[in-house]
């Protein structure tokens, strides 16, 4: 179980599978600290390529009627 | 007494079908559901080609367990005409209202919910792929797991629990109640806005749950009006006089692994407390609407509820109570009736949660969804220097929960996984082992030919010179591998298994 639940989700490359292992053995809180914030630098990259174009029209458009 | 917590979850998924003016989307979810039937049913895709139609004999979901039907109740309506169809891994999937539903099979611990709904959403994922092909270039369906278009309509994920009969239901309605208040910091999948009636889209930037703005009472049977936190719908799908089945509305539809782990497998430690007596009566929430609330948009956790004994404490101070009850409970009656190890674990994580909640939320980033969610909604709001009610927040919102693998943020998010992939691949196809969705999902691999009709407790087989024969399976945790596997492995036909089942 343990050893499952250090596995993360497979969304990326071999890579980022290593990044992942070497970060969850990085001590101290500064360092998690920042390895946090490129993290999401990162991250924030990726989503300004992939968030909707148009996202003001999208959220208007995202209507959902009759639910359960 | 405690009865064995059979569980399962059934998610109604947010559907747009984009380059059409006036998309529809009861067309557009029979669309998703049969683009992916027709995959299945493919010459070379393998076993199961499920075109059998689920059976509607014994629904009944207006029967309250209160034992009358309240005049001003609206009593759920079946709509039978849509596609309803049931899988091979035993799992139903459905048009519900406007939207495509999957409803997992039985399962008998979290972790196995958890593969399940894992199993789900590719089946979504493919079902989306299926539809795209048949489509023109420029239109396509999309999928989104959550709960709210941010506009006042909500749909659910709904939870299910099998309870003893006789336990009774005032008790339930209490504790259930308080575990769900506060279980909401580790539930939520997060919002960006409220849609409370009479509100501002934007007064609260950012919340913990997507369906806390939407109840009004404490018990009913309703799901699309006043929803109830705990509701009395009375449909056991097994034998009504020793279970009822325990149907909450109240969740989120979660992203995260650990979360959906987290969801069904202390509910269920708490609901076979219930069972046993075993929570003390003073830990209840003092109204609870309000209360669901309050927690939902305290993201700061620092809110205290008041308690019926008079004191006043945070949800997490109540998870924490809960969950030491929990660890008695496991002490002095085992483990058996609430999903074997697995419940070691729940209570593991529980802890390891909570504690995280009160000394450093964001480590729970790819764990609990409203603050894996937040953090990018925060960055983002930042980097680009926007207001909290900018749109491009609330789109960020909706495509967390995209189901699109290239256009879903959660997928990048690195998030904790607790079951294989290749697992839940195969458990798109393959039933749980242990319980009685054994049967129903080998019967249909096997014979779906001569299977007429299934639901939850029994199936109906179209057997050689005879009329129709249902099989009735009343008891969810038989049926399993370990009472029907050989039978089902030595039976040439149906002929021959309907024979001796009935020896």
């Amino acid at each position: 179980m343990a050893e499952q639940e250090q596995r993360r989700r497979d969304a990326g490359t071999d890579s980022e599978d290593v990044e992942v292992a070497e970060v969850a053995a990085a001590p101290g809180a500064t360092e998690r600290g920042e390895r946090l914030k490129d993290e999401l630098d990162d991250l924030l990259d990726e989503i300004d390529e992939v968030l909707e174009t148009n996202a003001e029209e999208f959220v208007k458009s995202y209507i959902q009627k009759g639910g359960e | 007494m405690a009865v064995p917590k059979t569980l399962g979850i059934e998610t109604e998924f947010g559907i747009v079908h984009r380059g059409v003016d006036e998309p529809n989307p009861i067309s557009a979810s029979s669309l998703l559901i049969n683009a992916y039937l027709s995959r299945l049913a493919a010459p070379g895709s393998g076993p199961g080609a499920p075109r059998v139609g689920w059976d509607f004999v014994d629904e009944s979901p207006s029967v309250d367990v209160r034992g009358f039907t309240p005049l001003d109740a609206m009593a759920p309506e079946i709509e039978t005409h849509l596609v309803n169809a049931v899988l091979t891994n035993g799992a139903r999937y459905y048009v519900d209202h406007a939207h495509p539903e999957l409803s997992t099979p039985e399962c008998a611990d979290a972790l196995s919910v958890v593969l399940q709904d894992r199993a789900a959403e590719m089946i979504l994922v493919e079902s989306m792929e299926a539809a795209n092909e048949v489509l023109p270039d420029d239109q396509e369906l999309v999928v989104y797991k959550n709960n709210s278009d941010g506009k006042g309509n909500s749909y659910g994920c709904h939870e299910n629990y099998l309870m003893d009969r006789s336990t009774p239901f005032g008790r339930i309605v209490q504790h259930a109640t308080t575990h769900f208040v506060t279980r909401q910091v580790f539930t939520g999948a997060g919002k960006v806005g409220c849609e409370l009636p009479f509100r501002n889209r934007f007064d609260v930037p950012f919340q913990i749950t997507q369906r806390a703005d939407f109840f009004e009472e404490e018990v009913g049977l309703e799901t699309t009006l006043k929803r109830p936190i705990v509701n009395t719908r009375d449909e056991p799908h097994a034998d009504p006089l020793r279970y009822r089945r325990l149907h909450v509305i109240v969740g989120d539809a979660n992203m995260c692994e650990v979360a959906t782990f987290l969801k069904v497998g202390s509910t269920a430690l708490v609901l076979a407390m219930v069972e046993e007596d075993a929570l003390d009566p003073n830990l209840a929430v003092v109204d609870p609407v309000r209360a669901l609330q309050a927690v939902s948009w305290d993201v700061e956790l620092g809110a205290t509820l008041e308690l019926a004994d008079g004191r006043r404490a945070t949800a997490v101070e109540v998870q924490w109570e809960i969950l030491a009850a929990a660890r008695r409970y496991l002490d002095d009656h085992g483990d058996e009736m609430v999903g074997g190890p697995v419940a070691h674990q729940v209570v593991q994580r529980w802890e390891d949660v909570l504690s995280a909640l009160e000394s450093d939320p964001e480590s729970l980033a790819g764990q609990v969804d409203w603050i894996t969610k937040r953090r990018v909604v925060d960055g983002f709001r930042d980097r680009h220097g926007l207001a909290h009610d900018d749109l491009r927040l609330a789109a960020l919102d909706l495509q967390y929960h995209d189901l699109r693998p290239d256009r879903s943020l959660f997928a990048r998010l690195g998030a904790e996984t607790l079951v294989d992939a290749d697992d839940a691949r195969r458990a798109t196809a393959e039933p749980p082992e242990d319980t009685r969705a054994y049967f129903r999902g080998r019967c249909l691999a096997r014979w779906p030919d001569r299977i007429v009709a299934a639901n939850w407790d029994s199936m109906v087989f179209d057997v050689a010179g005879e009329s129709l024969r249902r099989v009735p399976m009343m008891e969810p945790r038989r049926g399993t591998a370990e009472h029907v596997a050989t039978l089902l492995d030595t039976c040439e036909t149906v002929d021959e298994l309907i024979e001796r089942l009935a020896t």
